[in-house]
């Protein structure tokens, strides 16, 4: 008998998806996902500000420290620093702290702490080019008025850095929305998960993975109007060219 | 617990021969994954790009529509595109290498193909033109006029794609293909060493991508003495 083509072999079900509990786990994952991604976004953009700053001071010690940082996080697969974090981490530390992550969700906090250290080192990336994009001469104005370095940096450099660097700022954090997929090979019910959970409940493959699918671009799509609406309110004057050529 | 390091120098020969090259009983390999896929993704980009760029419209929007969808979900999720579909379209399920490859190159031939596009808009309007007054056709400018000043142009972008796709073909351990991460997993469920055997293939990968890297800036300073006065003055005029 010949096979039938492509989609006549496939029967679609798509009430599968708004069908209880499978419409739940869906909402759960995508709660899931916000959390995690917002949650590894703060830890990244803290760590993307510090060691950002640090990789343009004047402090030759202070710089390559920075560069250890960037150098050594951003170029590891981050599905190893997921299984370091959740897999291997806890093997060398006490076991009181294992006890506590064992209650406590311990793949969720790994997964959070490898999305921000990971994406921590590729927004420092940003943040130098930021910084080093504004006129040296801001910084010896600012020491004139008689702020130290770390003043300057803090109240000056950063802060007009920040405000530059919202496109490329707005890219990397799409990327890590999109890598706190990964979570799900530590067993975080994030997205991907509960899709994948769904199709191997229902078999509806297809179903499951275009709702997947769907949430992602939306949430994508959803960041990025939200990022140019903020993108336009910190807008210095003068100083950014609209579209211009900053994300590549 | 104290690290033992010992379960590396028992196993460093299955993880690179068998896990980082693909020599051995497994097949898989990381490299055996990155390198077509590099190739392949690399061509279907400028396709996408040479369409992004086109002006006709039935070119323009699939083109657009394609880059605009990849971009918005994340790998894994193309990753069980391919690895549910693949058996639906064919028939018969495939290898994981030949999933893994699809779904690579579908995946990073968007991202290739913005930078390429961003690299031939960079080349200027006047070595185009001057090109099609010396009556070559769209074909030999694109080829020969070009793509090769615009891949001057787009290297650096390109290489730091290339070391993303490297550490992105990790995620072909999730179907099960034997590649580093996947030698690493298998050699933990044995060993239960799972601090030391995830760091050592850490610093295998970091070393190939930072020498990848490495690599990048010393062609970058070798391509881009012959050719900023060409384009400066070509520039200029």
């Amino acid at each position: 008998m010949p096979r039938p083509f492509l989609a006549l072999a496939y029967q679609f079900q798509w009430s599968v998806l708004w069908t209880s509990p499978y419409l739940g786990w869906l909402l759960q994952g995508v709660l899931t996902t916000l959390t995690l991604a917002l949650l590894g976004w703060l830890l990244a953009a803290a760590l993307g500000a510090v060691f950002g700053a640090v990789r343009t001071a004047p402090s030759r010690v202070l710089r390559s420290l920075g560069a250890t940082y960037v150098e050594f996080f951003r170029n590891v697969p981050l599905l190893v620093w997921m299984f370091l974090w959740y897999f291997g981490v806890p093997q060398v530390l006490p076991s009181p702290v294992q006890d506590w992550l064992n209650r406590h969700n311990g793949e969720f906090v790994a997964a959070v702490a490898a999305l921000g250290v990971y994406h921590g080192a590729r927004i420092a990336e940003v943040v130098r080019a930021g910084i080093q994009s504004i006129p040296a001469t801001q910084l010896e104005a600012a020491l004139s008025t008689g702020l130290t370095v770390s003043q300057a940096y803090r109240l000056v450099l950063v802060p007009i850095a920040l405000r530059l660097i919202v496109p490329p700022l707005t890219n990397e954090s799409l990327n890590l929305l999109k890598n706190s997929s990964l979570a799900l090979t530590i067993s975080v019910a994030e997205t991907t998960f509960m899709t994948r959970q769904i199709e191997s409940y229902t078999a509806r493959g297809f179903e499951a993975l275009t709702a997947g699918t769907l949430i992602y671009l939306g949430l994508c799509l959803g960041v990025s109007a939200a990022m140019a609406r903020v993108e336009r309110r910190v807008a210095i004057p003068g100083l950014i060219v609209r579209g211009g050529g900053v994300a590549h | 617990m104290t690290l033992d390091f010992g379960v590396i120098a028992d196993n460093w020969r299955f993880l690179l021969v068998q896990g980082l090259l693909g020599i051995g009983a497994f097949g898989g390999g990381t490299l055996a994954l990155a390198v077509p896929t590099i190739v392949l993704a690399f061509l279907l980009g400028i396709g996408i790009a040479l369409g992004r760029l086109s002006a006709q419209p039935w070119l323009y929007y699939p083109a657009s529509l394609y880059v605009q969808v990849i971009r918005g979900v994340p790998l894994v999720m193309v990753v069980f595109w391919f690895w549910f579909f693949i058996p639906i379209a064919v028939g018969v399920p495939l290898p994981q290498y030949w999933v893994a490859l699809a779904a690579f190159v579908v995946f990073e031939a968007a991202y290739l193909g913005e930078i390429i596009r961003a690299g031939i808009q960079s080349v200027p309007r006047g070595q185009v033109e001057a090109a099609q007054a010396t009556g070559l056709r769209y074909t030999t400018t694109m080829r020969h006029v070009v793509l090769p000043q615009a891949v001057r142009n787009m290297l650096p972008s390109l290489v730091t794609q290339f070391i993303i796709l490297v550490k992105d073909t990790s995620l072909a351990s999730i179907i099960g293909y034997m590649d580093l991460t996947k030698a690493a997993q298998t050699v933990n469920q044995r060993e239960i060493r799972p601090f030391e055997l995830y760091l050592f293939i850490a610093v295998v990968y970091w070393l190939l991508t930072y020498g990848m890297s490495l690599g990048s800036r010393a062609l970058e300073r070798r391509t881009s003495t012959g050719v900023t006065g060409r384009v400066a003055t070509v520039a200029s005029s």
